[in-house]
């Protein structure tokens, strides 16, 4: 088992022609995800080759995200498309029926990010990210930017803001391996939420155990170690960077803004550590703190 | 990005959100042309900074001259404000103030929506009103689709209590507000206070603004916004470069990949450096995902030009970085620098050609270079090194 996506996942590619689509399909490919197409209204009817571990894999492209449902049963769109049209490819998505849509372009203005949110909540899509790696169920389904080969499947479910973060956390803890990792990205909107995913990893019968990894910046982490204490029984290990952050000062995710004392790192850590989760200070503390617990 | 006052003034003024007068100055004597553009009758002389208390601190003066601006210009111009020196100042025009509102439209993160917010209590501290008398300021959330019409300014005027005869001005100013933050991209508008003058009018104030850089590419005004004298030089080098960073205090210069790791490694080393004497990163900066052999080469151009930095701690997790081109932007940077580098690296690499790059940099053998290979041991090294 796993969350959001495992083998069966056929997946589009919304933005595939361009050159940062074209990476990271291949890529995509490369460790097992079912590629089933892409999207692109000027090169309909065309297809792209891509060199899969020695072998050549083509991939048609279609007109539309309709189309391109319609003809291979996709349930998954994957987004790499410029911040001046995700809205407009969002908005597409939703308007097909997809029930995921994985968005990891940056730079987002947040003005769309919000109007997308609410038009996909309206109809019943599930989004993931802006500006995320997007999410790995390894030896099953690949879905965004994430390294396949850090580590393999296993009983840990990952959740977390930051791409490097999670690539950081799934190499410490590489011996035993994942579920489901998701990048839910930074940005001061996104779709898929901490809670959302301690909700399915809860409700997932092989995620024995859940890491999830904050950053400064609004309250999501409070809010999700108000749902931990009410509704998680599964260990929670946790882990919050920022902690040397200065205020009113951005480090890169727009979300990452300090603004007086709400949102710190400092209370962050206090609010999960108050719903029983163990917070490390270093990624490694972190990670022998999950062993510790699955050892135990 | 947050706007000067001034800026929040013109931009009110283009969307047609009622304002008075004013004019920017930068010398004493422009400040005194500037009252007399506006009259020559009584005028505010408001010193500009994006910090609050400004007025407590003697920053902003009445004037029923233009001389009289001039001589408070001269005093408020170059005054230390919570650590900000003030270089403008604002001309506005005087008013008679018969009462203060507050209003302000903001993103609500944990909703993912917009909030309206608004009270018949202005010109106080709201945060301070929000906490002792919750009930005097009226929550209102906005649906980013719909935003802000008619009905939704009625309500939210409605909600704050505000007597009839003022009910309608006031929501135009709010749906007008409302077109500032839609158009112009702005993650807040703020008005405090909104007043209504001697004469029945509703003014804004004083406002403040906040914009979306993300939507640079189709605001095309908003560059000019931007507060080239407030950054800091090695700030300003590095943004011409095009690098993410963040000038600090500490002596442990900084280079990561990844906003989260970056922010992770400044914290490791903070923790690392409780056995040092207490040493502090010195930056943040991130080259990025996928970034080249020269990306890396400028950032630490940009580090080791800091006279802050004692040692240099490299923190890369290759995903879409590969190793190969981190290390050949350090051997590659160095060879540059020749004998004027002379700070310690320390360089930690994981992930995505992680042998070949550590092969590179074992091959380079520079007297300067440690390579360790855990994060926590890296970063005690590194700290370490700036306490030596």
């Amino acid at each position: 088992m796993s969350i959001f996506i495992n083998s069966d996942s056929k997946v589009i590619v919304q933005g595939m022609t361009g050159a940062e689509g074209q990476k990271h399909t291949a890529r995509m490919l490369a460790s097992g995800t079912k590629i089933v197409g892409g999207v692109n209204p000027r090169k309909a009817g065309t297809s792209v080759d891509f060199d899969v571990n020695g072998e050549t894999v083509s991939v048609e492209v279609y007109g539309t995200v309709a189309d391109a449902m319609a003809a291979t049963g996709a349930n998954v769109s994957v987004l790499f498309v410029p911040p001046a049209f995700t809205k407009a490819a969002v908005v597409e998505a939703v308007d097909a029926g997809m029930p995921l849509a994985v968005i990891i372009t940056e730079g987002v203005p947040v003005k769309d990010s919000a109007e997308f949110f609410t038009y996909a909540t309206e109809k019943g899509t599930q989004l993931i990210g802006p500006n995320c790696p997007g999410l790995i169920t390894p030896g099953q389904s690949n879905v965004g930017i994430t390294p396949a080969n850090i580590t393999g499947a296993g009983k840990i479910g990952l959740v977390s803001k930051s791409g490097t973060l999670t690539y950081q956390m799934m190499f410490e803890l590489r011996d035993i391996g994942f579920t489901t990792a998701v990048g839910i990205g930074g940005d001061p909107v996104i779709g898929t939420t901490h809670i959302d995913c301690l909700k399915a990893f809860q409700e997932d019968p092989e995620t024995e155990a859940i890491v999830m990894i904050g950053e400064i910046g609004g309250d999501a982490e409070e809010r999700a170690a108000a749902y931990i204490k009410d509704h998680v029984t599964k260990p929670v290990v946790g882990y919050v960077a920022g902690f040397e952050a200065p205020e009113g000062k951005t480090m890169g995710h727009a979300g990452a803004i300090v603004s007086g004392s709400a949102g710190t790192a400092q209370a962050k850590k206090e609010a999960l550590e108050a719903a029983g989760v163990k917070v490390g200070k270093t990624p490694t503390e972190t990670a022998d703190l999950m062993r510790a617990i699955l050892n135990g | 990005m947050d706007l000067y006052e001034y800026q929040a003034r013109d931009m009110f003024e283009k969307h047609g959100v009622p304002v008075l007068g004013g004019i920017v100055a930068t010398t004493p004597a422009e400040a005194r042309a500037a009252a007399e553009k506006l009259g020559g009758g009584v005028v505010v002389v408001k010193a500009q900074v994006k910090v609050g208390g400004r007025g407590k601190a003697g920053g902003v003066k009445l004037a029923k001259s233009p001389e009289e601006a001039e001589q408070h210009a001269e005093a408020i111009l170059g005054m230390d404000i919570k650590g900000h020196t003030v270089h403008r100042v604002m001309i506005a025009q005087g008013a008679q103030i018969e009462q203060e509102f507050y209003f302000s439209v903001l993103l609500d993160r944990s909703e993912r929506r917009y909030l309206a917010m608004c009270s018949v209590e202005g010109g106080v501290e709201i945060e301070q009103l929000a906490v002792e008398r919750p009930e005097a300021l009226a929550r209102v959330a906005v649906d980013p689709i719909v935003g802000i019409d008619a009905a939704k300014a009625a309500e939210i005027v409605a909600e704050a209590n505000f007597p009839a005869d003022l009910a309608g001005p006031v929501a135009d100013a709010i749906e007008k507000l409302w077109t500032v933050y839609k158009e112009e991209d702005a993650t807040l508008v703020e008005v405090n206070p909104l007043v209504k003058t001697a004469d029945g009018k509703i003014i804004a104030l004083d406002g403040k603004v906040t914009i979306d850089e993300n939507a640079a590419f189709r605001q095309e005004g908003h560059a000019a916004l931007e507060d080239k004298d407030a950054a800091d030089p090695l700030e300003a080098k590095a943004k011409a470069l095009n690098l993410n960073y963040v000038k600090l205090d500490g002596s442990v210069g900084i280079i990561g990949n990844g906003a989260g790791l970056v922010m992770s490694t400044l914290d490791v080393v903070a923790y690392a450096g409780e056995n040092h004497g207490n040493v502090k990163p010195a930056n943040f900066l991130d080259i990025g995902g996928g970034a080249s052999a020269t990306v890396m080469a400028n950032g630490l151009d940009v580090i080791l030009n800091d006279p802050q930095v004692k040692s240099v701690f490299v923190n890369v997790f290759g995903g879409i970085t590969s190793c190969i081109e981190v290390a050949n932007g350090i051997v590659g940077a160095l060879e540059t620098l020749g004998d004027s580098a002379t700070k310690p690296l320390v360089v930690r690499l994981d992930g995505n050609s992680v042998e070949e790059g550590r092969e590179i940099l074992a091959a380079a053998n520079h007297p300067l270079v440690t390579i360790i290979e855990t994060m926590d041991g890296a970063a005690a090294r590194a700290a370490e090194l700036a306490n030596a």
